[in-house]
């Protein structure tokens, strides 16, 4: 009866595809709910670059890859169904692109020792690889991101921020809440001044905050929002007139969809990117001839070169990396899911490889470490041109105040590490 | 033919009033426990707790003490999410300030929490009903959410404003944390929901039920047969609060392991315990486990079937599970507003009959 019962529970999973070979790369997608502004473009994008993959290399080293998506609506709960669902199909890594499915996934991957990537959001103590053996979140995190916006502010102030005024409005939640600690140390150390204005879930009613915004006068107004929550923020700020240059949000808060509704009024808008923004790259062509043109295109097809959409694409080329990385450490091109943990940990990115794939400088060059799985933690400036209907980005690359950061990450890594009773590695 | 009393002859009063007085209902009931406690966990993995029993297990719960304030009771009630939060936030700090005490300790005392705080909020429905008493308590839903945002004694003044489940055992057997084996939670939760649903039933037919339906039926003439509409009312917040209370913490502590409150108990949680009861059928314990059962599975059946088996897009599959969900709703309230367990009473009436209905 046991017997039978593990064979059905493997039949209703094995029952779409035919068993052989394969590299199963789960896809938590959100293509529904109030953050699917957010979720298509990437659940599009991570479709799109393996099935590039596929048609175009047959797959990776060999082995084609099978993309398996399975929609979360953002929610935590069915994030950890389709966990549960997938996990057992040797799924290689977890990018939920949700904070809150993070927090949900990091016990239950450490446990069940399969990677979990979070670029750009989720835990950012899990940089601390002493710590967190499973998760990784190169090449850059939220805190990062709070201080290279704080940095941008310093370059366009002449260096000195006494007494200007950072108004943060955020998501009511563990995301949004991620750079207050970073933000109030870098308060602290430049003389600014910081007010913390919260938004619930889902953020679509923010007459309020923009009110509180009106009367304080904040001189920067920083964002950290997702989802529907942004394209509210867009327009109520042009509703006050706030001026869109001091407005920057972060890099989950500067997609085409959040601009877009407040039209000519969001020009100017700004957000950081930890990526490269167009369709000027090279892989586009290719994404044309062998995903686009052969009818392959993950959803509509109509998000192809967004800003969310090279955010999946990078992520999946740092996935791809890493794969090479383990078959090429392990000699074996069906790789485990505990081969792509040594892949993902001795990843290393240079211009060259990135050059390669056809993105040259898409993305920083660094390398992982097991002591380091949080990367070198750069990120840009990017800014809405509302008449080109296009974002450009205005800086380079820039890095974060690790004087700041690393402390923080040493600290909440390490009370993580206390209340469970986690051995340090890397010894 | 199947429900034939013939020859089944009660001989004593508690025989006469025991729960399944038909022979053939009892032993089903047999055997569904021997099934879910003997069977059950020597089959389960991960994959069947954490996507099917667990969810199932504890929405049923929360459904059950739902019913008793709406089903039984007639007080209707948004706050259930705002409840579950508080079962949820006093287990975390239970579990964080006492460390060596066992699980089923804690989850109590969660639920007794959550008891006072749903009496607390239960006081304005001395006053108001129908849907201001909704208002009222969907008053109660925001403000919980609210305050377990704001206070951050309620997560240990934690950075992200979550709580996490720190490893528990009870009796040596971890309960919470990532390393748990399935049967153990599955079994933990199926403790509570036996005890929930034995405990609900023999109230609800004791002269406390007889109370709370009265008072729905009728208020005024409850009072003049003298019903004490304060201690009535009350009772049936606190127990419905204790209920919901217990599975916020079983839904935080064994289920889910972390939680943000704005997000796992925010409104659409009231909403969707709400629906279990609409349609598994208001004023039934049965009903509170179909329709756990059937809010659970829906979503599990159809990405089974549409994503796996027809390889369906993932979002048509999502927004068909919400298109079933609303028009079940509708089509319960208008055409049996007794939902499921009613449709099991009739086909149970049915075949009591059969195949000679006349």
């Amino acid at each position: 009866m046991k017997m039978k019962l593990a064979t059905w529970a493997t039949a209703a999973l094995m029952a779409a595809s035919p068993v052989m070979a394969d590299l199963v790369m789960p896809s938590l997608s959100y293509r529904t709910g109030p953050y699917a502004v957010g979720g298509i473009p990437l659940a599009d994008g991570y479709a799109d670059y393996f099935t590039l993959l596929n048609e175009r290399d047959g797959g990776i080293g060999g082995v084609p890859v099978r993309v398996l998506e399975c929609e979360t609506a953002y929610n935590t709960e069915k994030g950890v169904e389709c966990y549960e669902s997938t996990k057992a199909e040797g799924s290689l890594v977890y990018q939920p692109f949700s904070t809150g499915i993070t927090y949900q996934l990091i016990p239950k991957v450490t446990a069940d020792g399969i990677a979990l990537h979070t670029m750009g959001y989720g835990r950012t103590s899990a940089a601390n690889g002493k710590v967190f053996s499973n998760v990784f979140n190169y090449p850059t995190n939220y805190w990062d991101a709070a201080s290279v916006a704080v940095n941008y502010l310093l370059d366009e102030n002449g260096g000195d921020l006494s007494g200007h005024k950072i108004a943060l409005v955020y998501h009511n939640s563990a995301y949004g809440k991620e750079p207050i600690r970073t933000l109030e140390g870098l308060a602290e150390k430049h003389g600014f001044e910081l007010s913390l204005i919260p938004v619930d879930h889902p953020g679509q009613e923010q007459k309020s905050q923009w009110l509180q915004i009106r009367r304080d006068k904040p001189d920067t107004v920083l964002m950290w929002g997702w989802g529907v929550m942004n394209q509210v923020a867009v327009q109520e700020a042009a509703n006050i007139r706030f001026p869109m240059e001091n407005f920057i949000g972060a890099w989950w808060s500067g997609a085409e969809a959040d601009v877009i509704p407040a039209g000519a009024a969001a020009n100017g808008y700004k957000a950081l990117t930890m990526n490269g923004v167009g369709r000027d790259y090279p892989i586009y062509d290719d994404i044309q001839k062998y995903v686009v043109d052969a009818g392959k295109a993950a959803g509509a097809g109509d998000q192809i070169g967004t800003v969310l959409y090279n955010r999946t694409i990078y992520a999946a080329f740092l996935a791809h990396m890493a794969i090479l990385k383990a078959q090429e450490i392990h000699g074996v091109a069906d790789i485990t899911q505990a081969m792509m943990i040594d892949g993902m940990e001795n990843l290393e990115i240079t211009d060259e490889m990135m050059a390669e794939y056809g993105m040259p400088n898409f993305g920083p060059a660094f390398s992982v470490s097991c002591e380091n799985h949080g990367g070198p933690g750069v990120g840009a400036v990017t800014q809405w041109d509302a008449a080109a209907g296009e974002w450009k980005q205005i800086t380079d690359f820039a890095p974060s105040d690790k004087e700041i950061i690393n402390p923080l990450i040493e600290e909440d890594s390490m009370a993580f590490a206390s209340e469970n009773n986690i051995d340090l590695r890397c010894n | 033919m199947l429900y034939r009393e013939a020859g089944d002859f009660s001989t004593t009063y508690p025989q006469d009033s025991q729960t399944f007085p038909i022979r053939f209902d009892r032993y089903r009931y047999y055997v569904v426990l021997f099934i879910a406690i003997v069977v059950v966990p020597f089959m389960i993995n991960d994959y069947w707790v954490n996507s099917l029993f667990m969810p199932f297990l504890i929405y049923a719960i929360a459904a059950i003490g739902l019913n008793i304030l709406t089903g039984y009771c007639g007080q209707v009630s948004l706050g259930t999410g705002g409840f579950m939060a508080v079962g949820a936030y006093a287990c975390y700090k239970l579990m964080t300030g006492f460390p060596e005490v066992s699980m089923f300790i804690h989850v109590l005392l969660s639920g007794l929490i959550t008891a006072a705080v749903g009496v607390l909020f239960g006081l304005p429905s001395l006053r108001i009903k129908g849907f201001y008493l909704a208002v009222a308590t969907l008053a109660a839903q925001f403000f919980l959410v609210w305050m377990f945002n704001r206070v951050s004694w309620f997560y240990n003044y934690s950075a992200s404003g979550q709580i996490n489940a720190p490893e528990r055992d009870t009796f040596g057997i971890l309960i919470t944390g990532p390393s748990t084996e399935a049967w153990a939670t599955y079994m933990f939760c199926l403790i509570f929901t036996i005890f929930s649903a034995v405990v609900a039933r023999n109230l609800t037919r004791g002269s406390l039920g007889r109370q709370w339906m009265a008072i729905r039926d009728m208020d005024i003439a409850a009072e003049i047969i003298g019903v004490n509409p304060l201690k009535a009312k009350l009772t049936a917040f606190a127990v419905s609060s204790f209920f919901v209370g217990i599975s916020g913490a079983l839904f935080f502590a064994v289920y889910l392991g972390a939680v943000e409150v704005g997000e796992v108990f925010g409104i659409t949680k009231s909403f969707i315990v709400l629906f279990m009861i609409i349609i598994g059928g208001l004023g039934s314990i049965f009903g509170s486990f179909a329709g756990a059962a059937f809010i659970v599975m829906l979503p599990v059946v159809l990405k089974i079937v549409g994503v796996d088996w027809l390889g369906w897009p993932t979002d048509i599959v999502a927004h068909l599970n919400l298109v079933i969900v609303g028009l079940l709703i509708v089509i319960f309230l208008i055409a049996e507003p007794h939902g499921l367990a009613q449709l099991w009473r009739v086909a149970k009436e049915k075949l009591r009959l059969w195949p000679f209905p006349h």
